[in-house]
């Protein structure tokens, strides 16, 4: 038994009200129903951070959250993120400091350095590490990723 | 891999909520935060006909400290836990603990609730939950019910929880000033699951210790009280030798078992590694 379900959420800033199946992760909705394809898909089942996406203003997982659970929720994706400019100065750390290889993990990696950021603006880099910690780099460049957010914690204390 | 079909409902309130469950028995989940339901469905490991989602039932979310003691509610975020200044000064060793319970986008949506009902048994807040004596509140079709963290969790992911049933708190006594408390685990990667960890509690008479709550997971089909290692240490000041003896009565306290990343051996081994190093460090802060 599955009967879709409609759902309004705020993405990007945009209202969109579609009908969903149940069982669709937020993740796939934001990239089949939306077209937004910045967020990636990796492991499916939380492990690999390749998903994160911002709900309400807080970092989830996009695979372990349902599209139905974002009903009158506000998300962002790293689509937003550019847009707004929120997130402008780590993506140019990551690039500057060769923090991004495949990029595949890369649009998750800067949704969570960004709530790094906010929550702890002076991180050392084992609080970096542990942070990011949830966020597979499958090609293991974890020191420039380390590298280019403590370069832009720095850079925002002025 | 993607979930197989369910439907969905988001009751208003508990009432509804236990109503929905009435009727669709075992072919009804309840979902909250989701973070290891979602999993287990997207493995295909539970396929539920239904999914019942109590992320709108407000009531069960909050944390209160009255009389003494520690009221939290089910749907209560980990995240939630981690900024609580209650929960730092009266139950500092869930504070200690929850910054290894899993990673932060899962600890934002991830609740306690659903963390006691899972039952895993590499799970911190169970064992802290036991370790703090606590007490599972319980609401079904009967009313609801309170039962004791010792009498709670039976097994591998096997619980008192009854068909029809879900929990709506744990309670416990906050923390008085004679407790030290301190936690630990080893896992591959921060975050991950652990491959042996400790959630202990002493309460100090003076010098010496009047009761140690020692509470291992990852070590066992559930969350384990080692009452032989506190017995070592009823009694006796948290020198480096109780510390060595309590560690040694391991071997009859516990009974791990082999998994994917590590032998019955060296979860032992571990496990009395993190004896050390936890009642060191209780040790150390206490002087």
């Amino acid at each position: 038994m599955s009967n879709r379900i409609t759902i309004t959420a705020q993405v990007n800033g945009e209202t969109v009200t579609r009908d969903v199946e149940p069982r669709q992760s937020l993740v796939d909705f934001l990239r089949e129903n939306l077209e937004l394809t910045g967020s990636h898909v990796g492991c499916e089942h939380g492990v690999c951070g390749a998903c994160t996406v911002r709900m309400n203003g807080e970092i989830v997982r996009g695979c372990l959250t349902l599209a139905v659970q974002a009903d009158g929720a506000e998300v962002e994706t790293v689509e937003g993120l550019s847009d707004t400019g929120e997130i402008a100065d780590l993506q140019d750390a990551f690039l500057r400091l060769n923090a991004i290889q495949c990029g595949f993990c890369s649009p998750g990696m800067l949704i969570t350095a960004a709530e790094l950021l906010d929550r702890n603006p002076a991180p050392d880099r084992t609080q970096i590490r542990e942070f990011i910690a949830g966020n597979y780099c499958r090609c293991t460049g974890y020191q420039t990723i380390v590298d280019a957010i403590e370069a832009v914690a720095k850079e925002r204390r002025g | 891999m993607k979930p197989s079909p369910f439907a969905y409902a988001k009751p208003a309130d508990l009432a509804e909520a236990l109503r929905l469950k009435a009727d669709h028995g075992d072919d009804g989940t309840f979902i909250a935060g989701g973070q290891s339901l979602v999993a287990t469905l997207n493995m295909r490991l539970s396929s539920p006909d239904i999914l019942i989602d109590i992320g709108g039932v407000t009531e069960l979310s909050g944390i209160e400290v009255s009389d003494g003691s520690v009221r939290i509610g089910a749907l209560t975020r980990h995240r939630d836990l981690e900024d609580s200044p209650d929960i730092k000064t009266h139950a500092p060793l869930i504070a200690e603990a929850i910054a290894q319970v899993a990673h932060p986008a899962i600890r934002n949506r991830g609740t306690m609730g659903g963390s006691i009902a899972f039952a895993d048994p590499a799970a911190e807040l169970p064992a802290c939950i036991l370790a703090l004596d606590g007490a599972i509140e319980i609401a079904g079709p009967d009313g609801r019910r309170k039962v004791a963290a010792g009498n709670f969790f039976k097994g591998l992911y096997d619980t008192d929880l009854g068909t029809g049933e879900m929990i709506t708190a744990v309670e416990f006594a906050a923390d008085s000033d004679d407790w030290r408390t301190g936690f630990d685990e080893l896992a591959r990667r921060h975050g991950d699951y652990a491959m042996a960890g400790l959630a202990a509690r002493l309460r100090m008479d003076g010098d010496s210790i009047a009761e140690a709550r020692l509470v291992y997971f990852a070590v066992g089909d559930k969350p384990m009280l080692a009452t032989g290692a506190g017995g070592e240490l009823a009694g006796k000041p948290l020198s480096a030798e109780t510390i060595e003896a309590a560690a040694a009565s391991l071997d009859s306290d516990l009974e791990p078992f082999d998994d994917l990343h590590s032998s019955a051996a060296m979860k032992l081994h571990l496990a009395r590694e993190l004896t050390r190093r936890v009642l060191t460090k209780i040790a150390g802060g206490a002087q």
